[in-house]
């Protein structure tokens, strides 16, 4: 479903953010990317919906080529969905014109259809009587809902996740992961950056380990968590374990 | 003091044969409204799409917002009315020229566009900003549910900047007001022209700019309660500007 | 069109242009400027003194001035400032003061309300704690504005103090209006003495705008080296 081949990204010409990263997500494969913060795991999962444009390599998304310029960009990017570490809802959009923005102007589905699915999604969220409100109006565990519903609502064939938890207190955590939980249980194809090792050790199907812009690690969720191979990997684990 | 005080006058009749003093004025006033409304269309116009040309990542569009600012901020907003009223009719073909001076309204139709685009860069550089303060993962988020660029601008970026920006503008608008008062030089007999004509008429210059100072404070007051108003109707429940 | 450009009406009229428009021009930007930032300075501290009547006396003339368009000020002083005269000097007629101070007095008394609002908020960016300390240490009120306070916060406005200054560089041109002879109303004397408008707006747009284009430009400079110290 998501290939990434030698990938590589600067930042200006000496700063290398990615280095000949590749690795790959399967259809219905659950990837948990983790690393300490400025290892580049972030960057890794934008480039995959070209958010961020890359200088070498090559990413394939779901058959299609992501770093082709003839690339339709915005449709492709309508088939993943994404969720943010800010949310990012349209604050001065209600929840429901938020999940519905995208549907009407970049799938063309009409506005009844579209406020139908999502109140669905809504309400698989458990936020369906908050439809009317406004985001600023909601918790940031159920702004975080939301996000997930909103990218829902566009029938992703993948769904990103970019350290969706790492802006919630503590108490909203689990509910957003509970979400995830399901998601990933149905059999959704996805890659999620979080240092949440709780859930990659129940959905993961897979671990990356990143540092200094490298996939350090690779491996399966038991081997991962059994021998880490790596010394950072290790150092790391030790360290977001202890508490 | 001994300047003979005469408040009596504004209901004399003018020498002009249109009434009294007093509706000389406030033919003025509307002249004054009617300029400053006239520009400010066209600032917000320019302003708009220049405001947005700084803010893409095209370095030729940022260039050419850049140079349209500069161009226009960097001249006195006298020297510009003259530069379109005397200048500009010399400097074009014959038959355009003569069309150009010929035409009827000239002075309005020079004030409105000369202050209009005056302004037009004092909007763009506050709606530019606007759009820069708001977080980068909203333009990502939208991004990455497949909006085209300028979808993101129409539904999400420019519905939020306009409203962050609202203050500002209610004292650009002002400033819109204020500076139709520089058209006196190119013949525009708004309310401080109709003052001038006034105190030449009637040797009473300070009840003639008393009432005109009186007439723009009401304008200054009216304007500042409408925009309280329409910042409170647009307001978005919840949300905390800066926040 | 261009053809009939004339170059030497602009060479003709150079010292004319620079030697008395400009220098009135320059001269007037300081001098409003320099008294500008005193009156101004004097009105951001009334409005923050504590004193309520003070404060709202000041706040008043601020909003008074910034609602009104520079032009009509202008007439207003221009009219005003010989009857001024008059009532101060106990004259029996209104006496004349010359196109330049009627000019300077009206963009002192215009440019302190756009100062003092720079000034109060430059004031109210310094952070509570250097006035507790001033007082800790023993220094009174007027101490403590003069040597803590307002050092800093005109240090730290300085480049909106100049960005200012740059907009009031470009307004003094509205003395055209009272036919006084600035760079423009000298600009604008030749032009119509020798019937070549064309030439000479051309030429001053061109003058104001590089004139203006290197100040912006020294104060974008200057910004990013007070950044950069910070």
């Amino acid at each position: 479903m998501i290939e990434l081949r030698h990938v590589n990204k600067w930042y200006g010409p000496t700063f290398q953010v990615l280095k000949d990263c590749t690795t790959s997500v399967a259809k219905g494969e659950v990837v948990v990317v983790c690393g300490p913060s400025g290892s580049g795991k972030s960057t890794l999962i934008k480039c995959v919906n070209a958010l961020e444009p890359i200088q070498g390599g090559e990413i394939i998304l779901d058959g299609i080529k992501v770093n082709d310029p003839k690339t339709d960009l915005p449709k492709l990017r309508a088939r993943v969905g994404m969720v943010f570490q800010h949310f990012e809802l349209f604050p001065h959009l209600r929840i429901v014109d938020n999940l519905c923005l995208a549907q009407e102007k970049v799938l063309g589905r009409k506005h009844d259809e579209a406020v139908a699915k999502g109140m669905k999604l809504l309400d698989r969220v458990g936020l369906k009587e908050h439809a009317k409100k406004y985001p600023a109006e909601l918790s940031g565990g159920q702004q975080q809902r939301v996000a997930i519903a909103r990218a829902l609502a566009m029938d992703p064939v993948a769904m990103l996740f970019d350290e969706p938890t790492s802006a919630l207190d503590p108490e909203m955590i689990s509910e957003v992961l509970d979400v995830m939980v399901d998601l990933a249980r149905e059999g959704m194809t996805m890659m999620v950056v979080t240092h949440e090792m709780g859930f990659a050790s129940k959905v993961a199907h897979r671990v990356i380990f990143m540092d200094q812009g490298e996939i350090v690690e690779d491996a399966l969720k038991a081997d991962f968590f059994g021998k880490p191979r790596s010394d950072r990997a290790q150092k790391f684990l030790s360290k977001i374990l202890q508490h | 003091m001994n300047y003979h005080w005469n408040w009596q006058i504004f209901f004399e009749p003018n020498p002009t044969g249109s009434g009294t003093y007093l509706d000389m004025l406030l033919s003025g006033l509307a002249l004054t409204i009617k300029t400053a409304l006239t520009a400010w269309i066209i600032a917000l116009v320019f302003g708009s799409v220049v405001g947005v040309l700084r803010t893409l990542p095209s370095k030729v569009a940022g260039w050419i917002g850049f140079c349209y600012v500069e161009f226009f901020r960097n001249m006195p907003l006298l020297v510009q009315l003259f530069l379109w009223f005397f200048v500009l009719p010399e400097l074009l073909p014959r038959a355009a020229g003569l069309w150009l001076k010929q035409m009827p309204n000239a002075p309005f139709w020079t004030a409105s566009i000369g202050v209009g685009l005056f302004m037009s860069a004092r909007v763009a550089v506050q709606l530019a900003a606007g759009i820069a303060s708001l977080p980068r993962g909203q333009k990502q988020a939208a991004t990455a549910l497949g909006l085209t660029t300028a979808q993101t601008y129409r539904y999400v970026l420019l519905p939020m900047a306009y409203r962050i920006i609202l203050p500002p503008l209610t004292s650009e608008f002002l400033n819109t007001v204020k500076n139709t008062a520089v058209a006196i030089t190119i013949g525009l007999i708004e309310l401080t022209g109709q003052a001038r004509a006034m105190q030449e008429f009637s040797f009473q210059v300070f009840e003639a700019f008393t009432a005109a100072t009186i007439m723009y404070l009401l304008v200054n007051i009216v304007v500042v309660t409408g925009m309280r108003f329409l910042e409170r109707k647009v307001a978005i429940p919840g949300y905390i500007a800066g926040k | 069109m261009l053809g009939s450009f004339d170059f030497d009406v602009i060479r003709r009229s150079l010292p004319y242009l620079f030697v008395d428009g400009m220098t009135f021009t320059l001269t007037l930007t300081a001098l409003s400027a320099l008294g500008g930032l005193v009156f101004g300075t004097l009105i951001a501290l009334m409005r923050l003194s504590g004193f309520k009547l003070l404060g709202r006396i000041a706040g008043l003339y601020v909003d008074f001035m910034r609602s009104l368009p520079l032009v009509l000020v202008i007439f207003w002083f221009y009219f005003l400032v010989p009857y001024i005269g008059q009532w101060l000097t106990g004259a029996s007629r209104p006496i004349s003061v010359g196109a330049f101070a009627s000019s300077l007095i009206t963009f002192i008394m215009f440019e302190a309300a756009y100062f003092s609002e720079i000034m109060r908020a430059g004031i109210q960016s310094i952070s509570r704690g250097q006035p507790a300390a001033a007082s800790a240490l023993g220094l009174t009120y007027a101490q403590s504005m003069r040597y803590v306070v307002l050092p800093q916060a005109f240090r730290n406005m300085l480049p909106v103090l100049l960005t200012q200054t740059i907009v009031l560089f470009q307004d003094t041109s509205l003395v055209y209006v009272l036919s006084i002879p600035d760079f423009l109303g000298a600009a604008s004397k030749v032009a119509q003495r020798d019937g070549r408008l064309v030439e000479m707006y051309l030429f001053a747009a061109v003058v104001y705008f590089t004139i203006s284009c290197l100040a912006s430009f020294g104060v974008r400079r200057l910004q990013a080296r007070i950044a950069i110290v910070r």
